[in-house]
């Protein structure tokens, strides 16, 4: 039973990392909590709904279909409510983030409509594969894993080799001093939202296919994935990713022994760490000032 | 090289460049002085569009033959003016080899970045101790050799430099000083801002004094050593006191 709960603590932490992940590469560049993370998420997972259910194209076309429309619908967010915003404030920035959100939720709810739906996901949660003898974990949970470590992976050698990824660490560090490097900045702030948005759309995927589908069901993940943010520190992505994976396991182990307290768990810790340690338990930042 | 004509500049409802014009020779290191708030850095960012979009408001830029004036600062710096902004700047939480690499971002050609980043090394031997540090961990001296070095990355044919000396010790803004001029000798042509009038004068190839916005002086350094203004208000030398024994008010200046 312990290795169950833990095990299932981790898959669904490091969903949250995931997700979590997302709103952290966004907070780091553009300053600001993206209030339509959850949404933007949504709308992906509508979007491979919709090819396969109302196309009836197979999954292996509606996925990459879809993370090229997560990407596109970063990249459109940021145009369109972020960047005519001069000289934003942070509140005013929220404020945006919050506007893009009420917008996404109301399309899908026009589009698609309030009743949930099932979403056909490859990995299913009742599947088990063996994976050594008198071991076994469900598709989804494998699926988690390794999708979680893949996407680490690669953030952590594109952050750290590539041109473009340094580029993207310099603008988030000191906006002018990029641009007089010849960085285009505005370009680094599109990336980085469709960048965001496509890992986004990768974590509600694994969230759809756990749940159900509907326009509201981003929005507990979206806590818990900021509540592990700022768990983690909200600028280190391992820290981001780790903070999920200690959520998940408290909150399963918590909704074991008390499932109907299992929902406040979230804000319970994100209320404990503003007020023992506002930065994060992995921030750097926090530890140079010092 | 570099031409100036009529800037203005605004900063919302204030005006901080009343007009400005000046031009910059090829291979010249010329000094842009003057006081507190008198307009300098204002100018480099002028030049390098990092103001507000629809600045300066009026007058023309030119580089090399070319209006720069409405160009973006990416497309300026392509073109070959390289800037160290006032306070360095540097990156704070790259490494120290990063901070170079991000310098010739513009740039594509691989081997001539890698030889451009052993020359830098060489040139800073105390950026090649700690290439592997992040630079905001680097002293006040270091990231100023740091912003220099990355500066040159691009391959500049203009540098300009905001008080580059600011807050160093004067063995350190002796070294600065001698680095601007090897610079300057390999054939870059050099635009420095400067409070360290004297310094200042003694590098720089030509001068100009700015005062309120405006550009009161433009001369040799020579001239200007002897012109009795500079040397009382920025060189510090005492020419007459009044008979009260008060320092006298500034003498007025000719506008250009
Ligand atoms: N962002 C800004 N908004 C409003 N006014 C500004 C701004 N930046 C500069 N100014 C004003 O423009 C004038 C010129 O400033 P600038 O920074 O160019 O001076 P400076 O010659 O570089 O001075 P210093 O030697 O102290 O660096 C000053 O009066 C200053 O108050
Ligand atoms: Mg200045």
């Amino acid at each position: 039973m312990f290795e169950m709960l833990l095990i299932e603590g981790l898959a669904i932490g490091a969903c949250y990392g995931l997700f979590g992940v997302a709103v952290a590469i966004i907070y780091k560049t553009s300053d600001v909590v993206n209030f339509a993370q959850g949404e933007m998420g949504m709308m992906s997972t509508f979007v491979a709904y919709h090819i396969m259910t109302a196309y009836g194209w197979p999954f292996y076309i509606a996925f990459p279909a879809t993370l090229i429309f997560a990407i596109l619908l970063g990249m459109a967010i940021e145009f369109c409510f972020l960047r005519p915003a001069k000289e934003p404030t942070v509140l005013g920035l929220l404020i945006l983030t919050l506007g893009a959100e009420m917008l996404l939720m109301g399309l899908a709810g026009w589009k698609w409509g309030a009743e949930q739906k099932d979403f056909p996901f490859l990995l299913s949660v009742h599947k088990t594969v063996e994976i050594f003898p008198g071991f076994a974990l469900n598709e989804w949970t494998i699926g988690v894993f390794v999708l979680t470590t893949v996407v680490m992976v690669l953030l952590f050698l594109f952050f750290r080799y590539s041109k473009l990824g340094i580029a993207m660490r310099a603008t988030q560090q000191n906006e002018n001093a990029a641009k007089i490097m010849g960085i285009k900045v505005e370009r680094v702030f599109s990336i980085t939202w469709g960048m965001s948005s496509l890992i986004g759309a990768l974590a509600a995927m694994f969230f759809a296919a756990r749940s159900v589908l509907d326009p509201n069901f981003m929005m507990e993940p979206f806590m818990r994935a900021f509540a592990a943010a700022v768990l983690g520190g909200l600028t280190s992505i391992p820290g981001v990713v780790i903070g999920g994976l200690i959520l998940g396991i408290i909150e399963n182990f918590f909704g074991y022994a008390w499932p109907e307290w299992k929902p406040i768990v979230a804000f319970v810790v994100i209320i404990l760490i503003i007020t023992v340690r506002p930065s994060g338990l992995f921030s750097k930042h926090y530890v140079k000032k010092v | 090289m570099l031409s100036v004509k009529n800037i203005e500049t605004w900063y919302d409802l204030i005006r901080a460049l009343h007009g400005i014009s000046f031009e910059i020779k090829q291979g010249d290191i010329v000094a842009l002085l003057g006081s507190n708030g008198a307009g300098k850095t204002t100018t480099l960012k002028t030049i390098m569009r990092l103001l507000e979009d629809d600045q300066p408001e009026k007058g023309t830029i030119e580089f090399m033959g070319k209006r720069i004036d409405r160009m973006d600062t990416e497309e300026i710096v392509r073109l070959g003016i390289s800037y160290v902004p006032e306070g360095r700047e540097v990156f704070p939480e790259l490494t120290v080899m990063e901070n170079i690499q991000m310098g010739a971002y513009t740039r594509k050609d691989r081997q001539g970045i890698k030889d451009d980043i052993e020359g830098i090394l060489k040139q800073f031997p105390i950026l090649s101790e700690r290439r592997n540090q992040q630079a905001g961990h680097l002293s006040g001296g270091e990231q100023q050799m740091l912003a220099i070095g990355r500066a040159l990355m691009s391959r500049p044919k203009l540098l300009m430099l905001d008080e580059p000396s600011l807050g160093l010790s004067p063995l350190l803004t002796k070294e600065i000083f001698a680095i601007i001029q090897r610079i300057n000798q390999e054939g870059v042509t050099i635009l420095l801002v400067e409070q360290n009038v004297n310094m200042a004068l003694k590098y720089s190839h030509y001068a100009f004094l700015m005062e309120n916005g405006r550009i009161v002086r433009a001369d040799k350094p020579e001239v200007l050593r002897e012109d009795d203004d500079v040397k009382e208000f920025y060189l510090g030398i005492a020419t007459e006191t009044s008979a009260k024994g008060y320092k006298r008010y500034r003498r007025k200046v000719r506008f250009r």
